[in-house]
């Protein structure tokens, strides 16, 4: 078994896309359900919307780059009203239907043969990240120390990416320490409190789910350049899934969580692919047991797993507040 | 619960601002009763200068009417009760009050704007602040954050402005002031950086009245502010609430507790199934027929017979149905 190979591949998982791509979705949800209780179950149908935004305009249209950019973010928002106008002034589940079932319609929507044209099907669309990498400074070739590294493309976009995670967490600490973030920590605790209060509350929860949708956003577009191809499957409910997880490993309402919890969280499926991969090949575990299609199945249950028993013995998550926690139990 | 031994400090007199002193507290209560002097005592009196005026209120929750309401006026400046046995439709009535819920018809104005169709948070904006029966302290915020969340007019609520420190920060200064001031009063200095959820019941009932005050009311609504409180809090608490009189506030509050209504009340409202049924200053409320009636059944001192035992059973039964209905609606 070649080890060092299995670190290099886990240590470029944890800054890896998929980590970019789950740290943007998780700081969205994490101002949805962290900060301001709002249970959001279709933070992909936000990505989706990002993605083909941008490669629609460019793709389908041949329209610039930059407006493709436009047309994702306004499409976010216009997402957030739709989901928000009817389902925030009722309770909270409410929210949680609309969301989830939302997502699966826009999934569905952009993989229906009727749309083929326009959104390209159950392939996708590709042939719109061109005008990205046009500006990509770094010139060509490897960018490695050592083994670890990255070809001048995936330099690029990594470099956008986490710059990105960077602006949303600055972003979310300024707005988390300021009066405005009281407030929503309020709403997640009691709205009627915070109503007799003379907030208006049903317009904080917009405001909230706007800013998580446009910040999940961010995580379809480092998605849609990073594999300069997107398909609709892809934004399906696991995506949502594996960005609640995120969060709830690192810790729901703190600012670093999301991003510390996407990279322990894509570090892990790529230990256990790579050490059980290399075990079955190098014959430690018969084929009889577990074979190689079977591991990427088995590695999401070892994740839950490693989810329960951080439940059990942590259930702040890495970086939560035990207090906090203890509070809800009395 | 380690909080309790601290509950104690909340007995010491209530003096803690100049103004608080016993001579102005009776001087208010007198000017109170004074001027409920000359109102007769009657359901639907008027009052010399109302500040809540109620026309024809009615609320149903299906077949069930929790409030009809004809006429009630509340005094400026006076301590006014609103009591009446369970299921009376007090705490619907005071849903309705702050606009928490919509009536089915009826106007009721506050200062002489009408209320009708108002969003509650503007109801608080105008100053009307009201607590709960089941007290919403936000328990992951610290106690000092629940009363900044008070403060009205804050610029840092703006999502814009709330990025930019320098724009709200001499503010947040002013409001930390005023609310270290209040919990000082209150008794709750010394847990300012606690969470609001490691409170005692008693403490969270203080922390939710001060934070009320925070909004800066001219009326505050107290619904049920003695529930579940420890004895030994209630006559600080009572305190509170007549030094709200005491600094010009009008209060309305829910009680059971007929001690508490008697010791500082200036005016009782009865209600009964929906209706008021009698208004006064408390001894005289506590002696009239209707309110006995009301809470103890009108034949509660003749003997029964079988058939009387079997209605008041049926009615009973009945009884538990609708208030099962009524919660049910709460629910929805």
């Amino acid at each position: 078994m070649d080890w060092t190979r299995i670190l290099i591949n886990a240590l470029e998982a944890s800054v890896g896309l998929q980590a970019v791509v789950f740290a943007l979705a998780a700081i969205g949800l994490n101002v949805h359900f962290g900060y301001t209780g709002l249970l959001n179950f279709g933070q992909s149908g936000f990505l989706a919307v990002a993605a083909y935004g941008l490669a629609v305009t460019v793709a389908t249209f041949g329209l610039p780059f930059w407006l493709g950019i436009v047309i994702g973010l306004v499409g976010a928002v216009l997402l957030a009203l739709l989901l928000g106008i009817p389902t925030l002034r009722l309770r909270a589940d409410y929210l949680a239907i609309v969301t989830i079932a939302s997502s699966e319609i826009i999934r569905l929507v952009v993989r229906s043969v009727t749309f083929e044209g326009t959104f390209g099907g159950s392939d996708g669309r590709q042939n719109f990240a061109a005008g990205f990498y046009s500006l990509n400074p770094y010139p060509k070739g490897n960018y490695n120390i050592g083994e670890f590294g990255f070809p001048e493309r995936v330099m690029w976009i990594l470099t956008v990416g986490w710059a990105l995670v960077g602006l949303s967490c600055l972003i979310v600490l300024l707005l988390m320490r300021s009066p405005w973030g009281r407030v929503l920590k309020a709403i997640r605790e009691d709205e009627d409190a915070v109503r007799s209060l003379g907030k208006n509350v049903y317009s904080y929860k917009m405001q909230s789910l706007i800013i998580g949708g446009v910040l999940g956003s961010l995580g379809g577009f480092v998605y849609a350049l990073g594999q300069a191809s997107i398909q609709p499957d892809i934004f399906g409910t696991d995506t949502t899934f594996f960005a609640y997880t995120v969060l709830i490993l690192g810790g729901a309402a703190r600012v670093g969580a999301p991003v510390v919890g996407a990279m322990i969280f894509w570090v892990i499926l790529s230990l256990t692919d790579n050490v059980l991969n290399q075990a079955i090949d190098a014959g430690y575990i018969s084929s009889s047991i577990i074979n190689n299609t079977q591991v990427g199945q088995f590695r999401f249950m070892l994740v839950g797993l490693l989810l329960m028993i951080l439940m059990i013995f942590r259930p702040q998550g890495i970086f939560g507040d035990r207090r906090e926690i203890a509070l809800d139990a009395r | 619960m380690p909080a309790e031994e601290n509950e104690q400090i909340g007995q010491a007199p209530l003096a803690p601002t100049p103004r608080a002193e016993t001579g102005t507290r009776r001087d208010r209560r007198d000017a109170a009763a004074l001027a409920l002097k000359g109102v007769p005592h009657e359901p639907g009196a008027s009052k010399p200068d109302p500040i809540v005026v109620v026309d024809d209120m009615l609320r149903q929750f299906g077949g069930l009417t929790a409030v009809d309401v004809e006429h009630v006026e509340v005094q400026r400046g006076a301590i006014t009760a609103l009591i009446g046995p369970n299921g009376a439709g007090k705490t619907t009535f005071f849903n309705l009050l702050t606009c928490f819920d919509q009536p089915d018809s009826g106007t009721w104005t506050f200062n002489g704007h009408s209320l009708t169709g108002v969003a509650a948070h503007r109801v608080a904006r105008l100053g009307m602040v009201r607590t709960f029966q089941l007290t919403k302290a936000l328990s992951k915020l610290t106690v000092i954050e629940n009363m900044r969340l008070g403060a009205t007019g804050q610029r840092g609520e703006n999502v814009f402005r709330a990025l930019f420190r320098s724009v709200w920060r001499t503010q947040e200064g002013e409001i930390t002031d005023r609310a270290d001031d209040l919990l000082a009063r209150f008794k709750l200095d010394t847990k300012r950086e606690d969470f609001a959820g490691s409170l005692s019941g008693g403490q969270r009932k203080l922390l939710e009245m001060a934070r009320a005050l925070m909004v800066g009311p001219e009326m505050v609504m107290l619904d049920e502010p003695m529930a579940g409180v420890n004895p030994a809090l209630t006559q600080s608490l009572l305190g509170h609430v007549k030094d709200l009189r005491e600094d010009g506030m009008t209060v309305l509050f829910v009680e059971h507790d007929m001690d508490m209504v008697r010791d500082i009340s200036d005016w009782v409202i009865v209600m009964a199934q929906g209706k008021v049924i009698a208004e006064g200053p408390p001894d005289s409320v506590m002696g009239d027929q209707r309110v006995i009636d009301a809470y103890l059944g009108s034949h509660h001192d003749a003997a029964l017979t079988e058939e009387d035992e079997e209605q008041v059973l049926a009615e009973a039964e009945e009884a538990l149905e609708r208030e099962r209905a009524e919660n049910e609606e709460a629910k929805h």
